[in-house]
């Protein structure tokens, strides 16, 4: 391969991995946690939400004054309130990637309608919960 | 006012009425949130199929000509007279009028269809199996459907030179199993005590090599049955008339009384809570309250499923599936909890006809009788029913039946696959026939 190829190839590659990271940084507006501590908000790989898909979401968790939270620990569960049911998979959350950024697995929403996200935040800075409402 | 006025005034009224009573159909309003209902279910919008990195074949047209003879082929069940297409019939959408699946013995399901089921990310109704080639093995050794054992379907794919080439063709050479001290002559981790004692007698390796060759008859099986999708319905055609706004063909399409059906089926009835999507299936679990057949236990279902599928050595983290790094969400974040006690999974609703009993255990034998059921929403045996009744009239029934006969339709595969190849082995004139006799436009010219 010649080197302008491999430039080329380089810069393309770095114009995916940028728009990626951009994609992954489009984040909801934040909700707060029950007792104020937190605010967390997220973005999903799907965009928009649809039914029937597995799929990973991106979670940033913030201090209420806006600083970022590392080394958190999440337990998620959460269902559609009106429907008297939980979520049809165990989402996990999987992977911090530093600066208050984490990765959550296994999301998949099986109605339309509206879901919330029940997120347990265990962290140095104190525990709370933040519940993240879902329209599909 | 003399009697002349009233006898006027009832006649006008009666011509008014008759008038209003005869006057043309009217295609119904749909509100924006309706249509795009409407279109979440329409067939135009199915995704392409999803490929299976656990099943390198699964998209090789070798690998589906090999899985079509061998869903044909009764040489690899105990007697010799059991096929896939045994209890999963072409002519009945490749499900088999029963309320339980009967081949050897008497299964403890309904065969459910397959058409549209590479799109479930869980196979079996309690899902205790994660792809189509994993859920291909399993009646293979099931004591009440092929009853055979992987060490004698490996010898006997080995044995049989056509089956040995086109084996070949695909996945390469075969092992030798001809040497009865390393491979015995029937053997598999089964219920049977002489089989599990004859494989444990076995090399760890020389087992790991049966089940390869065992799981690659499945992958090519999963090749063969990807390709069985369904073509569009009449409710398609309606579908594409709303999308367009196209009033006319709306009417002619449709019946005022299937029409009103699908009002009913995307609102007060609630259908698509979980008839979701172009498959009307989530291909999720859920408890609706059904009751068990006579005789029957209540059915643990998905609790039951989820237990088995996690400890399957063929599922999608197992050392058989194809990806080098195999990304197994579906498994890994699965969920547990008491919602799943007598929870089974989501059926399509396409292509009903000709596919009754329903339900799990072919409780069922009507379309009546299920939304009758689902009105009720009685309270399940074990666990809880999700389901809330639903308050329809007699009429409201009939018109969600006769919508639901709207999504009928053959499976969108060219003619061949849908009956036994030509020089398939064993195929008995019962599979010969398995071909449906008449098939729509729309479906040819779906042809893969």
């Amino acid at each position: 391969m010649t080197p302008l190829r491999l430039t080329m190839l380089a810069l393309i590659v770095a114009a995916l991995l940028a728009t990626s990271l951009v994609q992954a940084r489009d984040f909801s507006t934040p909700v707060a946690s029950r007792d104020g501590r937190y605010l967390l908000s997220y973005a999903s790989e799907l965009q928009p939400l649809v039914i029937n898909r597995i799929h990973r979401w991106t979670l940033r968790l913030q201090l209420a004054d806006g600083s970022s939270v590392e080394g958190a620990r999440f337990s998620v569960s959460g269902g559609m309130p009106r429907h008297d049911h939980g979520l049809p998979t165990q989402p996990i959350v999987t992977t911090e990637l530093g600066e208050g950024i984490y990765v959550m697995e296994g999301m998949r929403f099986h109605m339309a309608g509206t879901w919330e996200i029940v997120v347990r935040i265990e962290a140095p800075s104190g525990n709370d919960t933040a519940i993240i409402t879902a329209e599909l | 006012m003399s009697y002349r006025r009233i006898l006027l005034a009832a006649l006008g009224g009666a011509l008014a009425a008759t008038i209003w009573m005869w006057r043309p159909a009217q295609a119904p309003n749909w509100s924006p949130a309706e249509v795009s209902q409407i279109e979440s279910l329409w067939i135009e919008n199915l995704p392409p199929l999803p490929v299976d990195p656990t099943n390198a074949v699964a998209d090789d047209p070798d690998a589906a000509e090999f899985g079509h003879a061998l869903f044909f082929d009764t040489r690899l069940s105990a007697n010799g007279a059991i096929a896939c297409a045994t209890c999963h019939q072409p002519i009945r959408h490749f499900s088999d009028g029963l309320r339980k699946g009967v081949a050897l013995g008497m299964s403890k399901r309904n065969t459910p269809s397959i058409v549209g089921t590479a799109y479930s990310p869980w196979l079996y109704w309690d899902g205790r199996r994660d792809s189509l080639w994993s859920q291909a093995l399993s009646p293979l050794e099931d004591p009440n459907e092929h009853g055979s054992d992987r060490m004698q379907i490996v010898r006997t794919v080995q044995e049989a030179a056509d089956l040995r080439r086109t084996y070949e063709d695909v996945f390469g050479p075969m092992p030798d199993f001809s040497d009865p001290r390393r491979f015995p002559d029937k053997a598999a981790p089964s219920i049977n005590a002489e089989h599990t004692a004859a494989w444990r007698s076995m090399t760890a390796a020389d087992r790991t090599t049966v089940n390869r060759v065992f799981s690659n008859l499945g992958k090519a099986l999963a090749a063969y049955e990807r390709r069985l999708v369904p073509a569009p319905a009449r409710f398609d055609e309606y579908a594409a008339a709303v999308a367009k706004g196209d009033k006319p063909a709306q009417r002619s399409t449709l019946s005022a009384e299937e029409a009103f059906g699908l009002r009913l089926f995307i609102g007060k009835a609630r259908c698509t809570e979980c008839h979701n999507g172009p498959l009307f299936t989530n291909n999720e679990f859920h408890n609706t309250g059904i009751l068990s057949a006579p005789g029957d236990l209540p059915d643990r279902g998905r609790s039951e499923g989820l237990r088995l599928v996690r400890n399957d050595p063929f599922n999608c983290a197992g050392a058989y599936s194809d990806a080098p790094e195999p990304y197994c969400a579906e498994l890994d974040f699965a969920r547990e909890g008491i919602e799943l006690i007598g929870a089974v999974r989501t059926p399509s609703l396409r292509n009903l006809q000709n596919t009754a009993p329903f339900m799990h255990r072919g409780q069922l034998d009507t379309l009546l009788e299920i939304v009758e059921h689902y009105d009720e929403a009685p309270l399940a045996m074990i666990g809880h029913n999700e389901a809330k009744p639903l308050s329809l009239s007699g009429r409201e029934r009939r018109a969600l039946v006769a919508f639901l006969q709207t999504l009928f339709s053959p499976p969108a595969a060219d003619e061949r696959w849908l009956a036994a190849p030509a020089l398939v082995h064993g195929a008995r004139p019962a599979f010969a026939e398995a071909s449906p006799r008449k098939r729509s436009t729309d479906a040819t010219a779906q042809n893969q």
